[in-house]
């Protein structure tokens, strides 16, 4: 959908655990003087005020849909609470929902492509992860969920840099890169951050998933092709569970060279595993490939979607597809998964089918085997 | 076409009906508006009114608010407060037997006497949906998995009813023999209370927002498909083993509110683009009500006579449709 036509209310999700600075962030957006006017949706009303008209507390309330997929979860609260915001319309612009430090942020993200009102109603703009440089790296230690909140988010701030010294930082970003290297990361102090780099992200927007990739970007001919990406009119697929079980029959297409994301110069993270290697089990999949035959693709993302949902946290690819002229666009989150037609590939660029995983205990060299079956 | 007195409510209609002869409508930016009393308009919340229904003696509207408040509105433009839960959206309401109003946020049920007592009900997730049972002081909450069933006045434990998923709106049937909810799944799901036979009705393309019982409970039309379906409940075992009636059919338009008559067997359905239409049950004729227009419709409801109509929809369109004299 281009952004002309979609009048849907954006969400911004602040995910991260107690104390990282979610509120001071979610002040400094309502507090600046930018004429938007925002719901606010959080969990519990905390020691540091809000100031805003529109604010709910939401008690999270999970819910399975029973369609057989294990992981397709949803905020039942979320629903409501949106729901319920709808019957204000015209009272607010944007919708930001903070949640707590143990939330888990898939069912919060699905909860805008599973269930139909709430995606008529809004779109997720991006999830954006507040983390404390000083105590980051203990909570990777002691929780899954500081490690999902980090892989899930597409903007990662990391907070409070004043409090550690140059090597704890450094070493703070390498694990940040390992974890989620897609993710932008913002460093600040008190979250002072430009609001630009957290709100409208687009980042669940299938025409933006190049902007909000940095590796993605550094390959030349990309860069140069993504710049017109938003004078096409594009048709968006009905998402679903790419399994099937929600009735949905979607394709994507992804292609693959096998290889591991490409570190740029000032890429410091550690691809020799070593002394926290099993530490996280989360990491990130970076499959490269020429043309894909759709026939071979599609059933495999079906397949591995369905069969590894529960552990991939996020999926995004860009991918070629044989004697096809356009540029096919995917992202998914668990076993939820959507594509499109982008637009034609472009004479000067390389026509190329690239995706990327990021989960937890994901089967990098089968992933890849299986990604390079399907191509012509 | 019948004949519209048009209101401009400005607002999401979130609930109308009447109240004597003046239609009440209560709008999402808090106020209450009404067509043919003393009364325009009645500003009620600063912040926004999320619930409304009317009380069952049908002189007063209840609502709920975003801050936390339970009116009680009358036709005459008075607003008096019943209940108060700070920080909590009211969004769920009902009205039972004596005056007693049930309101939910959260975990946590309340019913308040007509006297002002209140009686508190937790549950362990949060409430879907409220409703009396048409005798006794008899409370129904939906919940995940299924839902609980209270006596209002008496204690002890609370009678639950499973079914796996999210139960939200819900509704007794008039005799008291079945209880219905609307689920996450784009499904209903029944319960025949006499022996907790499950029922499941199923095949819709969305999730159903709306339900109505028909004239003496042989019918429960609900919204979620591109026709009004019609379960039936006449029969022992109500619509288990039966196909519903599909009224009202449009293959470019999806129902999103019913409301059977109060005598008669027909409904008017509401569409997503707006439109109303009147269907006969018997041979499915339709009678064009309102032309489509000013988004989905979000609110019906007929005078005690079965005469005239109220209307809203969620672009703040609403009015009085005139059926006959």
């Amino acid at each position: 959908m281009s952004e002309t036509t979609d009048t849907r209310i954006p969400v911004t999700v602040l995910t991260g655990y107690l104390g990282a600075g979610k509120t001071t962030l979610l002040n400094r957006i309502l507090s600046e003087n930018h004429g938007t006017r925002y719901a606010v949706i959080v969990n519990e009303f905390g020691e540091i005020g809000i100031d805003n008209d529109l604010l709910v507390e939401s008690d999270e309330e999970v819910y399975e849909m029973n369609n057989g997929c294990i992981c397709c979860t949803v905020r039942g609260d979320l629903i409501r609470t949106v729901e319920n915001l709808m019957k204000r319309k015209g009272a607010f612009d944007a919708i930001i929902v903070e949640t707590t430090g143990i939330a888990d942020p898939a069912p919060v993200a699905q909860t805008f492509f599973m269930d139909d009102d709430v995606r008529k109603a809004a779109r997720l703009d991006a999830v954006v992860g507040v983390v404390d440089a000083r105590h980051v790296l203990q909570r990777l230690k002691d929780t899954d969920e500081a490690q999902d909140q980090i892989a899930f988010s597409d903007v990662i701030l990391l907070n409070k840099t004043d409090l550690v010294d140059a090597a704890e930082l450094q070493n703070v970003r390498a694990v940040l890169q390992k974890l989620n290297p897609y993710a932008q990361v913002v460093e600040t102090e008190r979250c002072a951050v430009k609001l630009a780099d957290v709100l409208d992200r687009g980042a669940f927007d299938l025409d933006r998933i190049l902007d909000l990739d940095p590796k993605f970007l550094k390959d030349a001919a990309s860069a140069q092709a993504h710049e017109h990406a938003h004078d096409h009119d594009h048709k968006h697929d009905d998402d679903c569970c790419s399994s099937g079980c929600c009735g949905g029959d979607n394709h994507e297409h992804k292609h693959d060279h096998g290889e591991h994301h490409v570190c740029g110069a000032g890429c410091d993270h550690d691809h020799s595993h070593d002394e926290d290697d099993g530490l996280h089990s989360v990491k990130s999949i970076s499959l490269r490939a020429g043309d894909l035959d759709p026939q071979k693709f599609f059933p495999w993302i079906n397949e591995v979607t369905q069969l590894e949902g529960p552990n991939i946290l996020r999926m995004k690819g860009i991918l070629a597809f044989k004697d096809d002229p356009q540029r096919y666009v995917v992202q998914g989150v668990h076993m939820i998964v959507e594509g499109d037609h982008q637009r034609e590939w472009k004479a000067a660029e390389a026509r190329e089918s690239r995706l990327v995983f990021i989960g937890r205990d994901l089967n990098q060299q089968a992933l890849k085997e299986a990604f390079m079956a399907c191509v012509v | 076409m019948p004949v519209i007195a048009p209101l401009d409510a400005d607002s999401f209609v979130v609930a109308t009906c009447f109240l004597g002869d003046v239609a009440a409508f209560a709008l999402g930016d808090g106020s209450v508006k009404f067509l043919g009393g003393h009364v325009d308009h009645l500003s009620v919340y600063k912040d926004g009114l999320l619930s409304a229904v009317p009380a069952q003696d049908g002189r007063a509207l209840i609502t709920g608010g975003m801050d936390g408040k339970v009116y009680q509105v009358t036709a005459e433009g008075e607003a008096t407060l019943l209940a108060e839960r700070s920080r909590k959206w009211i969004d769920l309401l009902a009205t039972g037997p004596q005056g007693a109003v049930a309101f939910a946020s959260g975990r946590t049920a309340w019913v308040r006497l007509q006297d002002g007592s209140e009686k508190e009900f937790q549950l362990p997730r949060a409430v879907g949906g409220l409703a009396f049972a048409p005798k006794g002081m008899r409370l129904v909450t939906s919940r995940y998995d299924g839902v609980t069933l209270w006596w209002v006045n008496a204690q002890g434990d609370p009678q639950e009813l499973f079914w796996k998923g999210a139960h939200g709106d819900v509704c007794y049937s008039p005799d008291g023999k079945y209880l219905v909810t609307a689920m996450q799944e784009n499904a209903l799901h029944g319960w025949r209370l006499s022996d907790s036979q499950d029922m499941r009705m199923s095949g819709y393309p969305a999730k159903t927002k709306s339900m109505s019982w028909s004239a003496k409970g042989k019918y429960l039309a609900t919204s979620g498909a591109q026709a009004a379906i019609l379960w039936p409940f006449s029969g022992k075992s109500g619509p288990m083993g039966q196909q519903p009636l599909e009224l009202g059919v449009r293959s470019d338009s999806m129902v999103c509110h019913v409301c059977c008559h109060p005598k008669e067997d027909m409904l008017v359905v509401g569409y997503e683009d707006g439109m109303i239409m009147a269907v006969r049950f018997e041979d499915n004729a339709e009678v064009l009500l309102r032309r489509p227009g000013g988004g989905p419709v979000s609110a019906m409801a007929w005078d005690a006579k079965g005469m005239r109509l109220a209307f809203g929809t969620q672009e703040g369109q609403a009015g009085l449709i005139t059926i006959g004299e």
